[in-house]
C-alpha cells in the first residue's frame, strides 16, 4: 500500500535537499561562489565549447615519421655497436623498412650477428610475460645482415611517441598563458586539445604545427652541395635544403654534433648589433662539452643549424664557444622567434602532428546559444506546467514539482561528475524531461483507468503506481540501453547527447514516481485529516 | 499539502472512444511501406546532404559587424580566389553568413591553405563565430562511427524488447524503428538539410522516443492478453491501442510543445536537430500505432501467459463487460 517510513521519507527528502546543494553554485557567478567556504559545494557545471566558446583541435601523430626516425636510431646503433666491435663494415643503410649491414670481411659476419643481436629488446611487462621483440635480426645473403623492427615494436613506438608529444604539446599550450586546456590522447595515434575561450587558433596552430627539432651539424669541409648533386654524397654525410632562399643548401654531416634535446633554456632576443631577432640558447653540461669540443676542433670552418630537416643559419665558427651559451640567428620576426623559443624550450615532438580536426566557436555565438536555449526552455517548461497542471489539477503540480527536482537532480550529478554540457546534451535533457512527464502521464491515466473501474481512490492510486511503474521500467531501460550504446560507440556531440540522456533517464524513475508518490502520500494524510469525502483530483 | 490548493485536472479525453485502428491496418501498412521504400530510393539516388562532419571540408560562420551581410559582394570577391568548391549562404539573421569551402585535393596542407585564403578575403568587416574543419580520414571515421550508432542502438533496443517480451514485439519494435529512422532519412534527403552529427544524435533520440511509444503499447497488449484469453487479437490490438491513446496524446501533446520552442527560439545552430526531432516523434507515434502493433496480429502471438493475473478478477470482469458495450465494430 501507499506508505512510507520515517527513514525513506527522510532519505528521499535529503537527497533532494543535496541535489539542491549541489546546484547552488550555478546560481551565482563564479566570483561570489569562489569566496563561499570550502566545505561547500562550489563545482558549477562545465559548459562544453559549443556553449562557451573556445578551440577544439585533434591532432594526428604520422606514424610513418616515428618509423623513419626508429630506422634512423637503430642504423646509428648498429654502426655503434659494430665500432665499438671492431669489425669493419662496407656499408650500413635503410633499405625499405629495415636497416641492411654489409660486413667488410666474410670472417666478421658471425661476431657481427652476435653483436647486433645484442639490439633486440623483449617488449611488455617482463611480469606479465613478454609481447615479442622489437627487432628481428636475421642473417641474409652473403655477408649482410638486416635489423627489421616488429609490427609490435612500432605500435610501442607510437604509444611512446604519442606520450611524449602530449607532454611536449602541454608545455607548449601552456606557455600561450589560457586556462584549464585538456589535452589527452584519443585511440592510438591522436591527441585531441581543447582550450576554452580561446578563438584566435592561428598562434595555437603555429606553435602545435611544428616538430621543432633542432640540430647542430659539421658541413662537409670542401664539397658543395651543387657539386654533391652532380656526383656522389659521401657516406655519412646527406644534402640538407635550405630553410630560405638566403640559406643555400648544404652537405652536413649526418649524425648531428648537439641536439635540440641538449639545451635547457631558449629565449628570444635581439643581436645587439643588427637589432634582429635572435635566440639565445644554453646546453646543458654534456651538450656544452660536446659544442666547446666541435668548435674548438673546427674554428674557422663552418657549421650548420638544422631545424626539422632544414638549415636555418651556417655561421663560420669565429672562436671556440666553451660555455655552453649561444645565439641562432636566421631570418626571424620578434614572433617566429618568440614561437621557436617556446618550441625549443619545451621539447622536440617527436613526430610531426597534423590537424585531422579543427573547431572552435566563438564566445559571442557561445552566449547566443545559451540565451537561446533559456528561452526556448523557459517557454518549453512553461507549457509543460499549463498543460500538466490543467488535466491533472492538483496532482499536476505534484508532478511539475517532480519536474523541477528531476531537473535539480540530473544537473547535479552532471557538475559532480564534471562532465560538460554541450549543445546536443542540451537535446538530451529536453528528452529526459519529456521521458519524465511521460512517467508521471503514464501514472495517472492508469490511476483514471483505474478509478472508472470502479476502485476506491486509494485502491487506484496503488494499482496505479504498480502497475505504471511495469511500463515506465521497461520504456527508461530500453532508452537506457541506447543511450549506453550511444556513449560506448559515439564521438563528440552524440555522446555529449548520451551522458545527458543517461543522467536524466536515471533521475526520471527518482523524481517522476518516488518523490511524486511520496507528494501523494502527503496529501492524503492531509486529507485524512480533514476527513473530508475523499475523491482524486485527477 | 495545505499550501497547494486542491483542485480537480480536466479529463479532456473522451474514454469511451473506441477508434477502429485495425480496419486500417492494411493501407497503413501499405503505405508505410511504401513510404519506407520510397525513402530508401531517394537516400540511393539522391543522397544525403552531408555536413562538414561527414564530407570532410570546412565550414565558417560569420557575422558581418556593419548591419545585414552583402552576401553576392561577398561570392564575388571569394570566387576571385581560385579556391574549388565555396559555397556562401545566409543563417539565420540578416548578417549571419555560413561559408563552406569543399575538402582541397590533397592533403590537409591544401585545405589550411584554401581556409587562409577566404579567412584574408573576408577582412575586417565580418567577425568569425563559428569553425569547423574536418579532414578526409576523420569524416569517414565520423561516417561510420554514426552509422554503427545508430544501428547499434536499434540493436540494443530490439535486444531488450525480445528479453521482456516475445520475438514478435522485437520484430514489430525492429520494423517500426526502422520505418523511423527511414522516413526521417528520407525526408533530410528529399528537402536535402545537411545531415551531420547532430542530425545523427536526432535519429538516436528519435529511436529512443519511438520505443518509448512501442514499448507502452505493448505492455498494455501484454496485461490485455492475460486478462482477455478469448478476444480476438486484432478486437485486442484495438482496445489495447485505444486505452493508452490519451497518454499516447498527451505525452506527445507535451514533447511537441518543448521542441516547436525549440526550434522556434533554439538559435539557428540546433534548429535542423530539432526539426529532425519534431518529425521523428509525429512519425514514431504514428509507427507504434500503425506498424508496431498490427504486426503482432499478422505474425500471431502467444496467448498463455505464465504468471500475471491469470484468473480475471471481478472488477476486471465488470470493466470488460464495460469495454466490450463499449466497442463499435461493424
Amino acid at each position: 500500500m501507499l506508505t512510507f517510513s520515517r527513514w525513506k521519507q527522510i532519505t528521499i527528502l535529503a537527497i533532494c535537499l543535496l541535489g539542491l546543494i549541489i546546484v547552488m553554485p550555478n546560481f551565482f557567478p563564479r566570483s561570489t561562489v569562489e569566496k563561499w567556504p570550502a566545505w561547500f559545494p562550489r563545482k558549477q557545471l562545465n559548459l562544453g565549447l559549443d556553449l562557451r566558446g573556445g578551440a577544439h583541435l585533434l591532432l594526428a601523430m604520422e606514424v610513418n615519421d616515428v618509423r623513419k626516425d626508429w630506422l634512423d636510431t637503430l642504423r646509428d646503433d648498429a654502426r655503434r655497436r659494430l665500432r665499438e666491435a671492431k669489425i669493419g663494415v662496407s656499408a650500413v643503410g635503410i633499405a625499405g623498412n629495415a636497416v641492411q649491414v654489409r660486413v667488410a670481411k666474410a670472417e666478421d659476419s658471425e661476431a657481427a650477428l652476435k653483436a647486433l643481436k645484442l639490439m633486440v629488446e623483449p617488449l611488455g611487462n617482463p611480469l606479465l610475460g613478454s609481447s615479442g621483440q622489437n627487432v628481428d635480426v636475421t642473417k641474409g645473403e652473403g655477408t649482410s645482415i638486416t635489423i627489421t623492427p616488429s609490427e609490435a615494436g612500432l605500435r610501442q613506438r607510437v604509444i611512446d611517441a604519442l606520450s611524449a608529444a602530449i607532454e611536449t604539446v602541454r608545455r607548449r599550450v601552456d606557455a600561450m598563458g589560457t586556462t584549464e586546456p585538456t589535452i589527452v590522447r584519443e585511440g592510438t595515434n591522436r591527441i585531441l586539445v581543447q582550450v576554452p575561450g580561446l578563438q584566435d587558433t592561428a598562434q595555437l596552430k603555429a606553435l602545435i604545427g611544428k616538430t621543432a627539432r633542432l640540430s647542430f651539424h659539421e658541413v662537409h669541409p670542401t664539397l658543395t652541395a651543387a657539386e654533391a648533386k652532380t656526383t656522389r654524397v659521401p657516406p655519412g654525410f646527406k644534402i640538407y635544403t635550405g630553410e630560405t632562399k638566403e640559406e643555400t643548401d648544404q652537405v652536413l654531416r649526418e649524425t648531428p654534433v648537439v641536439r635540440g634535446d641538449e639545451l635547457t633554456s631558449a629565449n628570444p632576443a635581439f643581436d645587439s648589433r643588427t637589432n634582429e631577432p635572435i635566440i639565445d640558447f644554453g646546453f646543458n653540461n654534456t651538450g656544452a662539452r660536446k659544442f666547446g669540443k666541435f668548435t674548438q676542433d673546427h674554428v674557422g670552418k663552418p657549421f650548420a643549424i638544422v631545424l626539422d630537416d632544414k638549415v636555418i643559419s651556417a655561421p663560420v665558427i669565429r672562436e671556440p664557444i666553451l660555455g655552453g651559451r649561444g645565439q641562432i640567428s636566421g631570418s626571424f620576426t620578434p614572433e617566429t622567434s618568440t614561437q621557436l623559443a617556446i618550441q625549443l624550450r619545451s621539447g622536440a615532438l617527436p613526430a610531426k602532428l597534423t590537424i585531422v580536426e579543427e573547431r572552435s566557436v566563438g564566445p559571442s555565438l557561445g552566449n547566443d546559444s545559451i540565451e537561446a536555449g533559456t528561452l526556448a526552455g523557459v517557454i518549453g517548461a512553461t507549457a509543460t506546467i499549463l498543460l500538466t497542471v490543467l488535466v491533472y489539477g492538483t496532482f499536476g503540480i505534484f508532478a511539475c514539482v517532480g519536474l523541477i527536482v528531476h531537473g535539480v537532480l540530473t544537473i547535479a550529478i552532471m557538475s559532480l561528475l564534471g562532465a560538460a554540457l554541450t549543445l546536443p546534451g542540451i537535446a538530451g535533457l529536453v528528452l529526459g524531461i519529456a521521458m519524465a512527464v511521460d512517467a508521471n502521464v503514464l501514472i495517472y491515466e492508469r490511476i483514471r483507468e483505474e478509478v472508472r473501474a470502479g476502485k476506491s481512490a486509494i485502491a487506484a492510486i496503488d494499482a496505479g503506481f504498480t502497475r505504471a511503474f511495469v511500463t515506465i521500467a521497461d520504456s527508461q531501460l530500453t532508452t537506457l540501453a541506447c543511450a549506453l550504446v550511444m556513449f560506448w560507440l559515439g564521438a563528440g556531440p552524440i555522446r555529449g547527447f548520451a551522458v545527458t540522456l543517461t543522467v536524466g533517464i536515471c533521475t526520471s524513475i527518482f523524481a517522476a514516481v518516488t518523490v511524486v508518490r511520496l507528494m501523494i502520500f502527503y496529501w492524503l494524510n492531509s486529507m485524512k485529516r480533514a476527513r473530508g469525502p475523499l475523491t482524486l483530483p485527477v | 499539502m495545505m499550501f497547494i490548493p486542491n483542485f480537480k485536472g480536466y479529463d479532456f479525453f473522451p474514454h469511451d472512444l473506441r477508434l477502429p485502428f485495425m480496419r486500417y491496418k492494411g493501407l497503413a501498412l501499405i503505405l508505410s511501406f511504401v513510404a519506407m521504400g520510397a525513402s530508401l530510393a531517394l537516400f540511393l539516388v539522391k543522397g544525403l546532404n552531408y555536413g562538414v562532419d561527414f564530407k570532410g571540408g570546412t565550414m565558417i560562420e560569420v557575422q558581418s559587424k556593419t548591419g545585414p551581410a552583402d552576401i553576392p559582394q561577398l561570392r564575388e570577391k571569394l570566387g576571385k580566389l581560385g579556391v574549388g568548391g565555396v559555397q556562401i549562404q545566409s543563417f539565420g539573421t540578416p548578417a549571419d553568413v555560413l561559408i563552406r569551402i569543399e575538402q582541397q585535393e590533397g592533403a590537409e596542407v591544401q585545405q589550411q591553405a584554401a581556409v587562409k585564403k577566404v579567412v584574408d578575403a573576408l577582412g575586417e568587416g565580418y567577425q568569425q563565430r563559428r569553425f569547423e574543419s574536418v579532414g578526409p580520414a576523420v569524416s569517414s571515421e565520423l561516417r561510420w562511427t554514426g552509422f554503427i550508432a545508430v544501428v547499434a542502438g536499434l540493436m540494443a533496443i530490439v535486444a531488450y524488447v525480445w528479453f521482456r517480451f516475445e520475438w514478435q514485439f522485437a520484430l514489430g519494435a525492429i520494423v517500426a524503428l526502422s520505418h523511423d529512422v527511414l522516413l526521417t532519412v528520407g525526408i533530410f534527403s528529399l528537402l536535402q538539410l545537411e545531415f551531420d552529427l547532430s542530425t545523427v544524435a536526432a535519429l538516436l533520440t528519435i529511436l529512443g522516443y519511438s520505443v518509448n511509444d512501442t514499448v507502452v503499447v505493448s505492455d498494455r497488449i501484454r496485461e490485455n492478453l492475460r486478462k482477455y484469453k478469448k478476444m480476438e487479437i486484432n478486437e485486442l490490438l484495438d482496445l489495447s491501442i485505444n486505452e493508452t491513446l490519451s497518454r499516447t496524446i498527451l505525452t506527445g501533446a507535451t514533447a511537441l510543445a518543448v521542441l516547436l520552442a525549440l526550434y522556434i527560439f533554439g538559435g539557428e545552430v540546433i534548429r535542423n536537430f530539432n526539426f529532425a526531432m519534431l518529425l521523428g516523434i509525429i512519425i514514431g507515434t504514428y509507427s507504434s500505432m500503425f506498424i508496431g502493433a498490427p504486426l503482432l496480429g499478422y505474425l500471431g502471438v502467444k496467448r498463455e501467459w505464465g504468471g500475471g493475473s491469470a484468473k480475471v478478477a471481478p472488477n476486471a470482469a465488470a470493466a470488460r463487460a464495460k469495454d466490450r458495450a463499449g466497442v463499435v465494430y461493424k
